[in-house]
């Protein structure tokens, strides 16, 4: 398989999708979590009760479609190889629990894979929706949709004071984890970050590195996402995880162009060294690969770069991560093997710019 | 203790994984959590089992009345009937059976719910469209009552009597279709 038909099967569709305010917000999700009324929840159902709710959307939701959306494909944990597994959990399709659940772990995923309905997590469902760029509220409305679409069928534990019933009580109520994951390279470099973390846990939110942790986020990607569940709505949720995530995205705005205005050649310098290794070397490890990349990205936001795809830093954060490859070099490999398929890997995605 | 994973770094990520019901517990550094991928889906529970190790940790005893022992040992011996969870199972696992659960130990789920939900306790977002019933009129009618007193302390007598008639169709309404259900 060529390099490029392999992106292709790769990458989300939609990932590579321009959207609103792309160049900082890479992403939105929205998470409901909800659970069957008559079954216990999966942390002490066994494993009879959970293929019931596996058949439930056997029969009624399998091979359907929604709306716009392409047809949902049931794929089942037992059917999957490892390796598939692994790159379904790099892809964030499904969790890795998910995947660990051999016998009556599953998911209904959309072709366009923004749609990833997990069955038998934590909950007994757990509906994903994937937008690119900073589309919170077009991904809640379509979450919504789903889970009125799948309670068509299903009869959800739900009570009135309580709101939806989770296995979890951080997930009571709404049930909802609204998140974006931001590109904030600026914000880093001028260190700002570790101010703005706990000023924003403050406000009830959680920010964390999505391939990294804190402040050391790799490719200086975090994540930002609501905490409270209970005792909001998920319009007001949505509402305030926005208007936070706006002003990151004005300060981070702020920070390169302070960055371009005080240290111009100082900024092109690093991004120029960065594309330079990423083009060149021969061996990375996926701290420094992530580094670069994050670098490349900042260089084509601000013009610097030419004639790469913006998709580049998150195509490449997944493309390099170790389940996608070993597909891609269709075996196992040692750490270090990895290092060298992952420099080789880069630095092909790179000429296929060029071509 | 060491990460079960790389058996290098100390384990700083603690929780328990359930499959089909098989328990097993895991002690990650936070390296190699991250690199299983279970920082993207378990990161609210970490906080949530200190939050909870820090309500429940009655191991010093003697901190405790003889009142508050009694009620901890009333506590730690109700069971869900339905899934036969105890409490005292659920604050060490930290996660509840099923949607009985919440029944059965609803009088001690204020305070974690407080703790958790900034102070919240009350679910104030969606619906169900079909469990979730008459709640959406109900609802509703809390809404006018409000808007109704409101009115009034503004003297809209006749916006007021406007909101009136409409709270007494959505009571009638609302009766009906309580009538239906039985
Ligand atoms: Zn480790
Ligand atoms: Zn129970």
């Amino acid at each position: 398989m060529s390099l490029q038909q392999f992106i292709n099967e790769a990458i989300s569709p939609w990932l590579k999708e321009e959207a609103e305010d792309n160049d900082i917000v890479l992403s939105s999700r929205i998470r409901l979590a909800r659970n069957f009324k008559e079954y216990p929840f999966p942390i002490v159902a066994d494993e009879k009760t959970l293929e019931k709710v596996l058949d439930v959307f056997a029969d009624h939701f399998a091979e359907h479609s929604l709306g716009k959306n392409a047809n949902l494909e049931l794929v089942r944990m037992s059917q999957l190889e490892p390796i598939e597994k692994r790159v379904l959990v790099e892809k964030h399709l499904i969790s890795p629990s998910l995947a660990e659940n051999q016998k009556t772990g599953a998911a209904l995923i959309s072709e366009d894979e923004q749609v990833s309905v997990m069955i038998n997590e934590e909950d007994h469902i757990r509906i994903q929706l994937y937008q690119p760029g900073f589309q919170l509220e077009g991904a809640l409305d379509y979450a919504s949709k789903l889970d009125d679409w799948l309670e068509e069928k299903i009869s959800y534990a739900f009570d009135e004071n309580r709101g939806y019933l989770t296995s979890c009580p951080t997930n009571v109520g709404t049930g909802m984890r609204a998140s974006v994951m931001m590109h904030l390279p600026a914000l880093v470099i001028t260190q700002q970050m570790n101010q703005i973390i706990p000023a924003i846990n403050q406000l009830g939110l959680v920010v964390r590195g999505i391939y990294g942790e804190g402040s050391e986020a790799l490719g200086n990607l975090f994540q930002i996402s609501n905490q409270i569940t209970l005792g909001k709505s998920e319009e007001d949720i949505v509402e305030d995880l926005k208007s936070v995530v706006k002003q990151l995205i004005e300060q981070e705005r702020n920070a390169r162009q302070r960055l371009m205005k005080n240290s111009a050649i100082q900024l092109e310098d690093k991004i120029f060294r960065s594309y330079g290794i990423l083009a060149n070397s021969r061996i990375i490890q996926s701290k420094e690969a992530s580094k670069c990349l994050s670098d490349v990205r900042l260089g084509i936001d601000l013009g610097l770069i030419q004639n790469v795809s913006k998709t580049i830093l998150n195509e490449l954060m997944i493309l390099t991560q170790p389940g996608f490859l070993q597909q891609y070099a269709k075996k196992g490999l040692t750490p270090e093997e990895r290092d060298v398929k992952r420099a080789t890997l880069i630095r092909e995605r790179l000429n296929l710019e060029q071509e | 203790m060491e990460c079960q994973e790389c058996k290098k770094r100390p384990a700083t990520v603690h929780f328990t994984q359930v499959v089909n019901g098989d328990k097993k517990e895991m002690h990650l550094c936070e390296y190699c959590a991250q690199e299983m991928g279970y920082m993207d889906y378990h990161d609210h529970n970490f906080s949530f089992h200190h939050l909870l190790s820090g309500l429940f940790n009655f191991d010093s005893g003697a901190s405790l009345s003889g009142n508050q022992k009694e009620a901890f040992h009333n506590a730690s011996v109700t069971k869900c009937e339905k899934c036969g969870m105890t409490y005292q199972e659920f604050t060490r696992v930290g996660k509840f059976g099923c949607e009985n659960c919440y029944k059965t130990f609803d009088q001690h789920l204020n305070p974690i719910f407080r703790r958790v939900h900034s102070g919240n306790t009350k679910h104030d977002g969606k619906i169900p469209k079909r469990v979730g019933g008459n709640l959406h009129l109900k609802r509703n009618l809390q809404q006018y009552r409000l808007q109704l007193q409101n009115l009034i302390e503004k003297e809209e007598f006749e916006e007021a009597a406007k909101m009136r008639d409409q709270i007494r169709e959505l009571e009638k309404k609302l009766s009906n279709a309580e009538d239906g259900e039985s």
